[in-house]
């Protein structure tokens, strides 16, 4: 395969990554900012501070949902708002046109112009139905790419795209929110905690998932357990890296070679294995989150250099 | 003027038969609520076509029609024997100039329109390209004047382009009206992917000992015919490499692939000669593989088509393609050439100058239907900016009569109405000749308009070979 071509792969399937997640985050602020009793303007902040896109906006002093929606959903100039990233999978889709199949291009290239010349009252009147809008393009594309395209690097590459973003964006949001989940915050109790936790959970559309799993009340090391060592949530940390581990491994099969990536990754597996939540909370939420998010752009920079892009 | 559905009381052609029948049957309202879901459909699957230099949308598509046009095979049986005919004798013509100009010895065309021609390339002089082959899929212009007399408007021996509209048009015909292909009446254009691919492999350089491994390069998705170089790349199942994806090493050309450099034995190219490789033809180009013309030369690799093609697909030599059928084949000419006065012959500038407003005048480079004069439909003034040009630069101009081209019904506003209409076929060459039964008809959408470029507002339609 072109080195060229697993390039656009991989970072066509960041942007689809990006923009998924990016709806969910602005979902959960809307959320948010219409409970009773929230701080409308602080929720915008954190939703503008994980996005990790507009730390600008995020330090101003008033700040309102048409800014963040402006910034997150339809600025041409922020690489990593919605519009961009659907525009920057397409044009990276239709620079490998065949390393894709029929299915996928229509469902990159399906309303692709529909955010072009929208404004930032239109986007906020109709906010839930665009953001259910991207939410659908993006499961399209996934679901195309699942049920057509071959499983050889190609795909590897496009799913180790993604893996990485989705474990991006989750420690990032931990990043931004950490302070919620430390254990004082759990003295103080009563219903606003509880609204802060529950937020974590939804960005990650997680709400229903960790009932599931941990049947019990919300707590902070609940929640940090399951965005971050829960292996069967596919929004984890851990599971992420389970995933690009074995993607890495299955294209050094595939190519009959070790690669350095896959030192990176599974160094990260181990270390997730073996940590505790409780291990975890004692040595540093913020700080392991740190580090996590700097191994994460050091585990993309080795894919690009392995593979020759 | 020939109508390719009516004959001249109104009666329905023989070939438009089943054409006919279902127009009738499925009403013109609601051919027009189809029409619109054919353009959806080009959309979504990003059919679409740039226009350079004219601003506004980068992926425009072209204006589809849906009521085919249609050969009789009897038809296309002369038009197919008239079509491999003039493709074997254009590259025997470029054999011949790049070794030893029999046909310029001969006086049968003049030296100077070949050696002092831009086209011309005096690197190609004495290289063996495999097979001979210079120029490998032909696509030749073909309009009708009349019933039974069809004639060439012109080659296009680079790399000419289109024919995914060919594919296409046919798709969403068989997509959107299934029960008119059911019959079986209308030849398959589907074998055409498959046939490149092995016309190119037949191609393969002299230095291949394998498989050999095509790869299409186009100058990267910004390109107006982006489309069609994935879509084709894809139908043939090879690699559609940019320039940066290439590099040469050890007299071989090689792509950077994850697993590192893979060796590449002929390439498709629909970038232009001067872009092939800066360290021979265009020193300050961004573009191109530095080197890769001494790995073709030396026979590593196979460029399709050969750089300096062109020059059999000049306007001034145009002219002589009849008189090369006949001196390379030593066979009459099967398709008519249109009459055409050189504006380097003084006698021809004559005629020229004192005929503007009847006249067609060309730019013996040009295409795409620029810095085209039409007489009968230009203004006073136009005609007279065009006489100051060819004054100044007779050898740059050609003109030609105003062809009574053909009209072919199309789906209009005020329901069907008449167009003219020309052909394109594809005609492959490589150790065999073949051509797939088809081409792209190109509509001219305007009212009583001759352009019928895709750049200049031209359409185009489905065509129909029909089964014998």
């Amino acid at each position: 395969m072109l080195s060229r071509t697993a390039e656009n792969m991989f970072w066509m399937g960041r942007y689809m990554e990006r923009a998924d997640a990016t709806a969910r985050l602005i979902e959960m602020g809307y959320r948010m900012a219409m409970l009773p009793g929230s701080n409308e303007m602080e929720e915008w902040r954190s939703v503008a501070a994980a996005s990790g896109s507009a730390p600008d906006i995020a330090g101003e002093e008033r700040l309102n949902a048409s800014a963040v929606v402006q910034r997150l959903l339809l600025d041409p100039d922020n690489a990593s708002s919605i519009r961009s990233c659907l525009n920057s999978a397409r044009a990276n889709g239709r620079a490998i046109r065949t390393a894709l199949t029929q299915d996928m291009w229509e469902a990159l290239n399906d309303g692709w112009r529909q955010l072009g010349q929208m404004d930032a009252e239109t986007a906020l009147k109709n906010l839930p139905t665009l953001l259910e809008w991207t939410k659908n393009r993006t499961a399209a594309f996934r679901g195309a790419s699942e049920i057509s395209l071959l499983r050889n690097d190609g795909y590897y590459f496009l799913r180790m795209g993604g893996l990485i973003e989705r474990a991006d964006m989750t420690l990032r949001l931990l990043d931004v929110k950490y302070y919620v989940l430390l254990p004082e915050t759990d003295v103080v109790g009563g219903g606003r905690d509880y609204h802060q936790w529950t937020s974590v959970l939804r960005a990650t559309s997680a709400l229903r998932a960790y009932h599931h799993v941990y049947k019990g009340d919300y707590t902070p090391w609940g929640i940090a357990d399951f965005l971050i060592l829960n292996a069967i949530f596919p929004r984890s940390v851990s599971y992420c890296y389970r995933s690009i581990k074995r993607f890495l491994d299955d294209l050094a099969e595939l190519y009959g070679e070790k690669s350095a990536p896959q030192l990176v990754a599974s160094e990260m597996v181990e270390q997730l294995d073996k940590i505790g939540i409780e291990e975890l909370f004692q040595s540093g939420l913020h700080e392991f989150v740190s580090d996590a998010i700097d191994t994460t752009r050091r585990l993309s920079a080795e894919i690009s250099k392995a593979y020759h892009f | 003027m020939f109508n390719e559905m009516f004959s001249e009381d109104r009666s329905i052609r023989a070939p438009y038969e089943k054409v006919s029948e279902w127009i009738n049957a499925t009403g013109i309202d609601r051919l027009a609520l189809r029409q619109s879901e054919a353009e959806a459909i080009f959309r979504k699957i990003g059919i679409t076509f740039a226009v350079y230099g004219e601003g506004g949308d980068p992926e425009r598509l072209i204006p589809f029609d849906l009521i085919p046009r249609v050969f009789g095979a009897s038809e296309w049986r002369k038009l197919s024997r008239g079509i491999k005919q003039r493709s074997r004798a254009l590259n025997a013509f470029l054999y011949d100039v790049y070794h030893r100009g029999e046909i310029l010895r001969a006086g049968v065309i003049p030296e100077e329109l070949v050696y002092q021609n831009e086209a011309f390339l005096p690197e190609m002089v004495g290289v063996d390209p495999p097979g001979r082959v210079y120029s490998h899929i032909v696509g030749v212009d073909i309009v009708r004047t009349d019933g039974d007399r069809f004639q060439v408007l012109e080659d296009n021996c680079r790399t000419p382009s289109g024919v995914s509209y060919m594919l296409e048009n046919r798709e969403i015909m068989m997509r959107m009206f299934p029960e008119l292909f059911h019959a079986g009446i209308v030849e398959s254009v589907d074998s055409y992917p498959s046939m490149l691919k092995k016309t190119l492999e037949e191609v393969a350089p002299i230095k291949c000992d394998d498989d050999p491994t095509v790869v299409l390069l186009t100058p990267g998705s910004l390109n107006s015919a982006y489309y069609e170089h994935s879509f084709l790349a894809d139908l043939m199942g090879i690699e559609l490499v940019e320039p940066q994806d290439l590099f040469v090493e050890n007299g071989l050309c090689w792509m950077r692939t994850t697993r590192g450099p893979q060796r590449v034995d002929v390439i498709y190219r629909r970038i232009d000669d001067t872009y092939i490789d800066p360290l021979t033809f265009k020193a300050d180009s961004l573009l191109g593989v530095p080197g890769l013309f001494n790995v073709y030369r030396s026979g590593g690799v196979t460029l399709c088509s050969a750089p300096g093609a062109g020059v059999a697909d000049d306007k001034a030599i145009y002219v002589f393609v009849p008189d090369m059928i006949k001196f390379y084949l030593g066979e009459k000419p099967i398709l008519e050439n249109v009459q055409t006065w050189r504006c380097a012959a003084p006698n021809d500038l004559k005629y020229v100058l004192d005929n503007l407003k009847d006249l067609v005048i060309k730019r013996v480079h040009g295409s795409g239907g620029y810095g085209m004069l039409i007489g009968p439909h230009a203004a006073k003034k136009e005609i007279e900016a065009f006489r100051a040009k060819i004054k100044a630069n007779p050898s740059e101009f050609i003109a030609q009569p105003t062809l009574d081209l053909s009209t072919a019904p199309i789906l209009g506003e005020a329901g069907i109405e008449d167009r003219h209409v020309d052909f394109r076929p594809y005609c492959l060459v490589g150790k065999e000749i073949r051509l797939t039964p088809g081409g792209l008809t190109r509509v001219a959408l305007k009212k009583g308009s001759l352009v019928v470029n895709s750049s200049q507002g031209g359409g185009v339609k489905d065509t129909w070979i029909l089964a014998d």
